[in-house]
């Protein structure tokens, strides 16, 4: 598909969090070319002060998501073509997260979250002991599997309106990996997790409105995941009840 | 601002509000065939302990329901947090229950 232009009009936020605003740039429009090469070559030929942030390149590390045309997308995925319809394009730092500089944001508050709803590894072996072997057919490990090939670009975080409305709350990518925690087998502490996800910034304060799951670049559904979470948390708390009973 | 007690509350006080609302809607589509008058109604209420204890129950129900919805409201668009914030709820919480439980007492005591 041949662009409109052969000329790019990029317009790119420079700044940080407390001020800042938008420079234009021209780039040569190439084939094939994604929105993280479009940022490379600006930074490679046109100001070698402007700050990004990237890894692997192929949609695997979660390093490069940005907010293009207001939309949260990976941008090493994300070819030009299919955003820049009349040849412009607008590149911001991902929302809900505080802006270093330029393009980087702060990931602290997202992975910070993640620890806040447990989602980590709570092991039941040593490393001495067998690997407890794993049924893939159970329902729990097949709920667990939907969820499990998050890649961390937080762009479900920035996608998220009560994220924006709330700072307390988890968010979607915290609350999905402890969904697949709860479902894992392997993993120990179930009671933790749940209680983790049902205070006050837990899983009810989504309010299903599913811009994470529209905008997920792997197509997870952490609606679902947290849909999950309300469940789970709502037969534990019947159970609590009827054992204080 | 929502954690897991507050959850429950409000989606229990629904459960309870459902089916009342139906019964609620049932009974005036019933009961207006071929009109009917303010003193009418007030005669079948009057001195029912069934009818307080029905749209009473509807009354606490909407208060707990109604005042965890506006906390959660003003908490994403107003930005109120902390004291102020369960104070709020409380007061909306308490004044629905005032302004309905009054309401239910002059029409069935």
């Amino acid at each position: 598909m041949a662009l409109e232009s052969e000329v790019l009009q990029i317009s790119v936020w420079r700044g940080d969090g407390l001020s800042g605003g938008f420079e234009a740039y021209e780039i040569p429009a190439r084939e094939s070319q994604t929105v993280l090469d479009a940022v490379a070559f600006i930074q490679q030929n046109l100001d070698p002060t402007l700050s990004y942030r990237f890894a692997c390149r192929v949609g695997m590390c979660g390093s490069c998501a940005m907010m293009v045309n207001g939309q949260p997308r990976w941008t090493c995925r994300t070819h030009v073509q299919k955003v820049a319809k009349t040849g412009r394009i607008e590149i911001a730092p991902l929302r809900n997260l505080p802006v270093v500089k330029d393009l980087v944001t702060d990931m602290d508050p997202f992975f910070e979250k993640w620890i806040a709803a447990e989602g980590v590894f709570h092991p039941t072996r040593t490393r001495e002991e067998e690997i407890a072997p794993i049924d893939p057919r159970t329902p729990e490990r097949q709920r667990a599997d939907e969820g499990i090939e998050c890649i961390n670009c937080a762009v479900c975080y920035a996608a998220c309106d009560t994220v924006a409305a709330n700072p307390d709350y988890l968010g979607p990518a915290a609350l999905n990996r402890a969904w697949t925690l709860v479902n894992d087998a392997k993993d120990g502490a179930r009671p933790a997790i749940l209680d983790a996800v049902s205070k006050n910034g837990g899983c009810h304060n989504c309010h299903s409105q599913g811009s994470c799951a529209v905008f997920c670049p792997n197509e997870l559904t952490p609606i679902a995941s947290i849909a999950g979470l309300k469940r789970e948390t709502a037969r534990s708390w019947f159970g609590k009840g009827a054992r204080n009973a | 601002m929502l954690d897991l007690r507050l959850y429950m509350l409000q989606r229990l006080s629904a459960l309870v509000m459902a089916p009342l609302a139906l019964g609620h809607i049932a009974v005036m589509i019933y009961a207006v065939q071929g009109g009917i008058s303010a003193g009418e109604i007030l005669s079948r209420t009057e001195g029912s302990v069934g009818w307080g204890l029905f749209y009473g129950a509807f009354v606490v129900a909407v208060s707990i329901h109604a005042a965890i919805g506006v906390r959660v409201i003003a908490a994403e668009t107003l930005g109120i947090r902390g004291v102020s914030l369960a104070a709020l709820g409380w007061l909306v919480c308490l004044g629905l229950l005032a302004m309905g439980l009054t309401a239910v007492f002059s029409v069935t005591a």
